[in-house]
């Protein structure tokens, strides 16, 4: 069970700032071209793998996951070499303070992020939670040595050490979406196992935390069939309302609603029951945060489906997942494939 | 000296648990003092005995470092927890920590930003509403492995940073304890008593039992200290500043400094071209203000490494700072050894001689 674990571990030490995916789209170019047909990457960086089915002129499916992770950017470096930055994708300011982060410059910068400190607030700033236009990260470098390295624009992680907590969960940063790139090895790898008929196309896209970019590139020039999107949902956290978090272990959510193909939808809640896959139903009224929102409408329209895996602690260097989501995922889909299609 | 520094700050020692510090130093110091005993409270008191006998200096510093105590278990395996020592709780979410002696992995856990109401994102989370998560379901699977009053601790690496600076947890005070070590490994005229004291962080307890043992004639505390010359600050109000060299505090939150004392160690800096600097603010307080008070009296100093982001995981430290800090004491010791009439004065709680 804890192999997918150990894939997710090293996808997780990768860098891949929306905007900044290339190293990490090398990366993956290498796994999916143990495991797939062929594979290439586009001029966006997005990775697409191709695993042929048997059948011919069958339909074509394309599995999506983004590869990219919630970052910052540098903005300035003041003159005693304290550096202030902004942020891609949603992030909470309040899990920032005292963060180690690191400086993609020329060379890895360690950091970590300061504010004013809590004996020289106010009475009343004590209570306010911390914006990040009042963050800074502190390299210990001065001015002159930080700029020999580091320039406005470049890229910033949040520095995560892995912890693999009790009862197989592993917690990082970048599980969102590392999981979802996990399920496509996972899925490839179950194909292997099984026949299927058409032809699959693997693919991890770029800036999703942006505006779905990656997405709406290859849908427009793979142009498949139907579309099946990874992504995370988020895990339970206490004090969450129940119908819009779950639990984890427990199966990855099917996702219903009116952007998600409905027929496909029944089919892919059918596999999971015949196959007695564990699973969740993940009820989605709107856009559901993911690529789906960009695959839909791709073209003439591609009927698109939605599995997410929990995850708790969206979007912060602590992201949470189980390792038995990760691999019935995998299952699910690939039996949907082979079954299904 | 760095060597040992990483290997302290290494070690978990909140407050009340500060026995693997203790270990560790007692290995380190052994062969080179000619008594180390551990009190009833848990302070390791090292002793070098001097050439001549009469008068005796302490040196003292804490082997503990702020962090965490388990203090129950919800329904659905999270682990409720308060600080222990004075702990920023803006810092908490999303932070790794270390919970009991097995060092199981745990999180600290909150909201995630999406699922916020407006008005709960401008505010503080409180510590009663944050847990450690370490992956368990259920309340059986966390009292397995937790027990109510473990410890847990930041979990951060000590890392080497650009310009000569270091990141690390617990460098208040492991950087004085570092200090005090390789202080043992030089030898003074007078009697020499260093003291690696238990539970600073929840009000000095361990210093004021070492100070009643020992009737120090003078003392000088070798500490963390403040030190915000970031951005935001006005410069009156940076405590420290980082690269500036050792700390002298005049005042502060627990103890009015010895004056004439002060002034030693700071012209036995400007003597030995070691660089000081003055501590601005009266904030924080250390182990002096128990020692200060002992029995009839007795004269203390702090000499600090300034420390930005103190009590949170990942202090930065100047590695010039703590070796100005490490030779200051030095060679305090050093100017100590033809002074000691100086000191000797307001012994036994008598009258200043006049």
């Amino acid at each position: 069970m804890l192999g997918c674990l150990d894939t997710l571990k090293e996808l997780t030490q990768y860098t891949a700032v929306s905007g900044r995916e290339y190293e990490f789209a090398a990366v993956l170019k290498d796994k999916f071209s143990e495991i797939c047909d062929s594979v290439e990457i586009d001029k966006f960086y997005n990775v697409i793998a191709l695993k042929k089915g048997m059948g011919i002129n069958g339909p074509r499916i394309m599995v999506l996951a983004h590869l990219d992770e919630i970052g910052f950017l540098v903005k300035s470096i003041d003159k005693n070499g304290f550096i202030k930055f902004t942020n891609v994708g949603g992030i909470d300011a309040r899990i920032l303070l005292s963060h180690e982060v690191i400086i993609h410059g020329k060379k890895d910068i360690t950091g970590v992020i300061g504010a004013k400190p809590p004996h020289m607030l106010e009475a009343d700033e004590k209570k306010k939670a911390v914006k990040i236009d009042e963050l800074y990260i502190d390299t210990g470098m001065d001015a002159k040595e930080l700029k020999k390295y580091v320039s406005i624009g470049d890229a910033i992680t949040l520095k995560s050490h892995p912890f693999f907590l009790k009862d197989n969960k592993y917690s990082s940063k970048s599980v969102d979406n590392r999981c979802g790139v996990t399920v496509l090895i996972e899925t490839a790898n179950e194909l292997k196992k099984l026949k299927h008929k058409p032809d699959v196309y693997f693919v991890a896209t770029v800036q999703e935390e942006l505006n779905l970019a990656g997405a709406r590139i290859t849908s427009f020039n793979i142009e498949p069939d139907i579309a099946i999107v990874v992504d995370a949902c988020h895990g339970d956290v206490p004090g969450a309302p129940k119908e819009v978090v779950f639990p984890l272990g427990k199966g990855p959510a099917i996702g219903i609603g009116p952007i998600l193909n409905r027929e496909l939808t029944e089919r892919m809640l059918d596999t999971a029951k015949e196959n007695n896959i564990p699973h969740q139903v993940d009820v989605e009224p709107g856009s559901t945060g993911t690529d789906a929102w960009a695959t839909q409408v791709s073209k003439y329209g591609i009927p698109t489906v939605l599995v997410s895996i929990p995850v708790r602690y969206m979007h912060t260097s602590i992201e949470t997942v189980h390792a038995n989501d990760i691999k019935y995922a995998g299952k699910l889909i690939s039996r949907f494939i082979a079954e299904r299609v | 000296m760095l060597d040992i520094l990483k290997e302290l700050t290494d070690i978990n020692g909140v407050s009340g648990d500060e026995g693997d510090v203790r270990e560790y130093i007692k290995k380190q110091i052994e062969g080179y003092v000619d008594e180390a005993r551990v009190d009833r409270i848990g302070n390791l008191i090292a002793y070098k005995k001097g050439k001549t006998s009469g008068f005796t200096v302490m040196l003292s510093a804490h082997m503990d470092e702020v962090g965490f105590i388990v203090t129950g278990f919800s329904e659905n395996g999270n682990i409720k927890f308060q600080p222990v020592g004075g702990i920023d709780e803006r810092i908490l979410p999303g932070k790794r920590v270390l919970v009991g002696k097995r060092k199981i992995p745990g999180i600290i856990g909150s909201k995630p930003v999406h699922l916020l109401e407006k008005e709960e994102r401008e505010k503080v989370v409180k510590i009663k509403d944050m847990y450690i998560d370490i992956g368990c379901d259920s309340k059986d699977c966390a009292e397995d492995l937790v027990k109510l009053g473990d410890y847990a601790v930041f979990f951060s690496e000590f890392t080497e940073l650009g310009n000569n600076t270091v990141k690390a947890k617990a460098l208040d005070d492991r950087a004085g304890c570092a200090v005090l070590i390789e202080i043992l490994r030089q030898r003074f005229d007078f009697d020499l008593y260093a003291c690696f004291t238990v539970q600073e962080e929840v009000g000095l307890r361990g210093a004021e039992v070492a100070a009643y043992s020992i009737r120090p004639d003078i003392a000088v505390v070798i500490e963390g200290t403040t030190c915000s010359d970031v951005p935001g600050i006005s410069r009156q109000n940076f405590s420290t500043e980082l690269g500036k060299g050792a700390a002298l505090a005049i005042m502060d939150r627990t103890s009015y400094y010895d004056k004439e004392l002060v002034d030693f160690i700071y012209n036995t800096a400007k003597k030995n071209n070691i660089d000081v600097q003055f501590k601005q603010t009266t904030t924080g307080g250390n182990d002096a203000g128990k020692i200060q008070t002992s029995r009839t009296g007795v004269r203390v100093a702090a000499i600090s490494v300034p420390c930005r982001y103190i009590h949170s995981p990942v202090s930065i430290m100047n590695i010039k700072d703590f070796e100005s800090c490490s030779k200051l004491v030095a060679a305090t010791l050093k100017e100590l050894e033809s002074s000691v009439d100086m000191f000797k004065k307001a012994g036994n709680g008598g009258e200043k001689n006049v």
